[in-house]
């Protein structure tokens, strides 16, 4: 297996995403909270969230500079493991892939700025707009890449002529179909993650028997952003779902082990598939579910699987990726509208130990919902880097150190992945909150 | 005209990042030469002060390069991604470690020589493997057979041209990065720092040139269709040349440093702009050319659209950057100040 050129690229890519796209999900969904804060600081005067600003801010930086190694290795990568598709690619979708270079661009500059000119402005509402840009700049890298990651499930906007690429239309490619339900999906889930994240750290702090109110805050603010985006996201998470039954049914029929086609179609949770006799053994089974999901009628007929020849079909594992993509999304978007509904009903106590525990685990459960929402759609693309045009098999590199080169590569991610975590405690224990907010009390 | 206009493009992007990361990475072996040798309060802060608000911007002209090279000529992408993918490796595990101990040193609480120590040493060996790249170029290091390409990594370390060019990147490196800094000390008013980098500058003057010049010699026997392109045009190498004897005469002289700055980029730019132009048509020869290799119109006007766009949107930011840094006398003396 180490030999093969083909699932070595496929191992090195898997890692190398798997590690980056933490960093780069968090890169997307942070900056709007830290701009968030410093707005509401700033407008109510109020030291406690200029302080949160900057303490999210430092963790963010610490974030992206790791985030900007691993996107400059999987850049490059993607030409090293798979020439065939960035010679492709480079044809037809390669404008996103530029534009994205001049959003990061943008973003780092003015994370440049924003970072050292804290106190250089008299009216710190100046400062506050140099937020704007880092939040327009990462967005728009999620922007660019997702419709890069679009184009490889839906390619559009070219023709093959005898084994040449003509007629390119580089908008129509850009904005092929996939990529307006991709995009929300992940733009909002990005934002989701990064308000977890945020959210499961101020309420570890308060199990740990921090009172501060400002921890307090903390969690408010980015619990009312985990509130908004769990809805949005799960409002374009069923557009997804309908976009793959228009589109990519084999997909959405992998996912859901949806054999035969048929109408009133019902939906399979869980469960363990006998592949011979294409049954399902032990899953819960919802009458009409995925007829609902695929087409929103309970009468509508949904493509099965066996419409396509057996070696096109997507691996079927992916079902139990995504059956813990949507139940543990449920289970966040649950714990978020709890907290809602115990902070502004008096009766109950929004910081009750259990609800902060659960809020607290939920920081890397939303991690693993997002990794796994990730393997779905791009194991469920296979065998397929650009869908009915060229086959992972016939993109990936001929060169025979691939094993080589991931060894090298893991030893690298697995320092940074222990790292990465000590640095940031580090960063945030030598300064507590406490002693800062001291100091800039008297500054203030 | 797309394929000019693209390969223009590139370059001067390739040119920014060849300033730009130079100064980084000598910056990073210097700062780390004066930790050992505890000149801390002299130079380091001069150089942190620099390179905090800067160097993510680097490594974004590296990117944009290499993207815009897929982009403007996919075929490359085919072939050097074939065949780096050794030294490709190599060259990214070392800009990894750097990037990120910067950030952990920076950023990460507390001094760490060890970090420090990978910041300052990779900065050398960052531009010795990306420099690579150039010399494949070349043409002869890499075997393509049917649709298979492979590099020669034994004729790669045996040829003289080779070594020439490492040694040439590491060198140049630290001779723009110590002029510059010999500029950012004095603008700061730091006398020490200022002496030190000018003391630096002068040292790495020689082997710069010398190199430079060793580079003519090497590939008059690796290529002699390129090297006879060069001689073509020889003007626009002396007008290198004469750019390196004012520079370091003035930083000799202890005058105007940021002007002798400014001929040590003409020195560079005229260089890189004559071995680029006649290493035209190729990108990789002889195997890839720019007329050949480029990508279609549709495409090629979009990307061009959408660089004016970028461009627009990025000078003004990246003019915003230096003001408030690099050429604002208080922040690089360390003083605070508010607007």
């Amino acid at each position: 297996m180490i030999e093969d050129p083909v699932i070595m690229s496929r191992w090195l890519t898997f890692i190398t995403l798997a590690f980056h796209i933490i960093l780069a999900t968090l890169g997307v969904g942070i900056p709007i909270f830290f701009s968030i804060a410093e707005y509401i600081g700033i407008k109510r005067k109020d030291p406690h969230y200029l302080l949160l600003a900057k303490r999210w801010t430092r963790g963010y930086t610490i974030l992206v500079a790791v985030g900007v190694v691993t996107g400059t290795i999987i850049g490059l990568q993607l030409s090293l493991l798979w020439p065939s598709f960035m010679n492709a690619s480079g044809h037809v979708i390669s404008l996103p892939l530029f534009m994205e270079t001049f959003a990061f661009f943008f973003e780092a500059v003015f994370l440049g700025i924003y970072l050292y000119t804290w106190d250089r402005f008299k009216n710190r509402i100046y400062h506050w707009l140099l937020s704007i840009p880092i939040v327009i700049g990462s967005t728009g890298s999620a922007f660019f890449i997702t419709s890069v990651n679009a184009f490889m499930n839906t390619p559009l906007g070219f023709d093959v002529d005898n084994g040449e690429l003509t007629n390119v239309q580089p908008l129509v490619a850009m904005f092929n179909p996939a990529f307006p339900s991709k995009f929300s999906h992940v733009l909002t889930s990005a934002y989701l993650t990064g308000a977890f994240i945020l959210a499961s750290i101020a309420a570890f702090q308060l199990l740990r028997g921090r009172t501060h109110v400002y921890y307090k805050k903390a969690l408010h603010l980015a619990m009312i952003g985990c509130f908004v985006f769990s809805i949005a996201t799960v409002i374009n998470g069923d557009f997804s779902g309908k976009f793959l039954a228009s589109y990519q049914p084999e997909k959405l029929a992998a996912a859901e082990w949806h054999f035969e086609t048929e109408d009133r179609a019902k939906l399979v949770l869980g469960g363990i598939l006998d592949p011979d006799e294409q049954e399902v053994k032990y899953g819960i089974e919802i009458p009409l579910a995925l007829s609902i999901i695929a087409f929103n009628s309970p009468d509508a007929e949904v493509i099965g699987l066996n419409e396509f020849p057996e070696e096109l079909w997507p691996p079927l594992m992916i079902h139990y990726f995504f059956n813990f993509m949507v139940s543990a999304g449920m289970f966040l978007a649950g714990i978020s509208f709890i907290y809602i509904i115990f902070y502004y009903v008096n009766r109950f106590n929004a910081l009750s130990p259990w609800l902060l525990r659960a809020i607290a685990i939920s920081g890397p459960l939303s991690i693993l919902t997002m990794e796994s929402g990730w393997i779905m759609t791009e194991v469920g693309r296979q065998p397929w880097i650009l869908r009915g045009f060229l086959k992972v098999s016939e993109a990936a590199t001929t060169s025979e150190h691939v094993f080589e080169m991931m060894v090298v590569y893991v030893v690298l991610y697995f320092t940074l992945g222990i790292l990465l975590p000590i640095i940031l405690i580090r960063v945030f224990s030598k300064k507590s909150v406490e002693t800062e907010l001291e100091k800039q009390q008297v500054i203030l | 005209m797309i394929e000019y206009i693209g390969i223009t493009v590139l370059w001067i992007f390739l040119y920014g990042y060849l300033i730009i990361a130079s100064i980084d990475f000598g910056a990073g072996f210097y700062s780390f030469y004066a930790k050992m040798t505890d000149k801390k309060h002299t130079i380091r802060q001069v150089i942190d002060r620099y390179l905090s608000p800067v160097w993510e911007v680097t490594n974004v002209f590296l990117v944009f390069f290499f993207v815009g090279l897929i982009g403007f000529f996919p075929a490359t992408a085919y072939y050097y991604g074939t065949a780096l993918l050794v030294p490709g490796t190599v060259a990214l595990i070392l800009l990894a470690i750097r990037g990120s101990f910067y950030a952990f040193a920076n950023y990460g609480a507390r001094e760490n020589n060890f970090y420090l120590f990978l910041y300052g040493l990779t900065g050398l060996f960052i531009p010795a493997s990306l420099s690579t790249v150039l010399t494949i170029s070349e043409g002869g290091f890499i075997s393509v057979e049917g649709g298979d390409v492979k590099l020669l990594m034994g004729e790669l370390f045996t040829s003289p041209y080779s070594w020439t060019v490492v040694l040439l990147a590491i060198t140049s490196v630290l001779f723009i990065s110590a002029s510059f800094l010999t500029f950012y000390a004095k603008r700061a008013g730091d006398r020490d720092a200022h002496e030190l980098m000018r003391k630096f500058t002068l040292i790495w003057s020689g082997p710069t040139i010398l190199f430079s010049f060793l580079i003519f010699v090497t590939l008059r026997n690796h290529n002699a269709e390129h090297f006879n392109a060069m001689l073509e045009i020889r003007w626009i190498f002396l007008f290198s040349l004469l750019s390196f004897l004012t520079a370091v005469s003035l930083i000799y002289k202890r005058k105007r440093t940021g002007i002798a700055f400014i001929f040590v980029c003409f020195q560079f730019a005229f260089a890189f702009f004559g071995y680029g132009y006649t290493h035209l048509p190729y990108l990789l020869y002889p195997h890839l050319t720019i007329y050949e290799n480029v990508t279609s119109p549709e495409m090629g006007i979009a990307l061009i659209m959408a660089f004016i766009a970028g461009l627009m949107l990025l000078i003004p930011s990246l003019f915003l950057l230096l003001r408030l840094f690099i050429f604002n006398v208080e922040y690089a003396r360390g003083e605070k100040k508010t607007y």
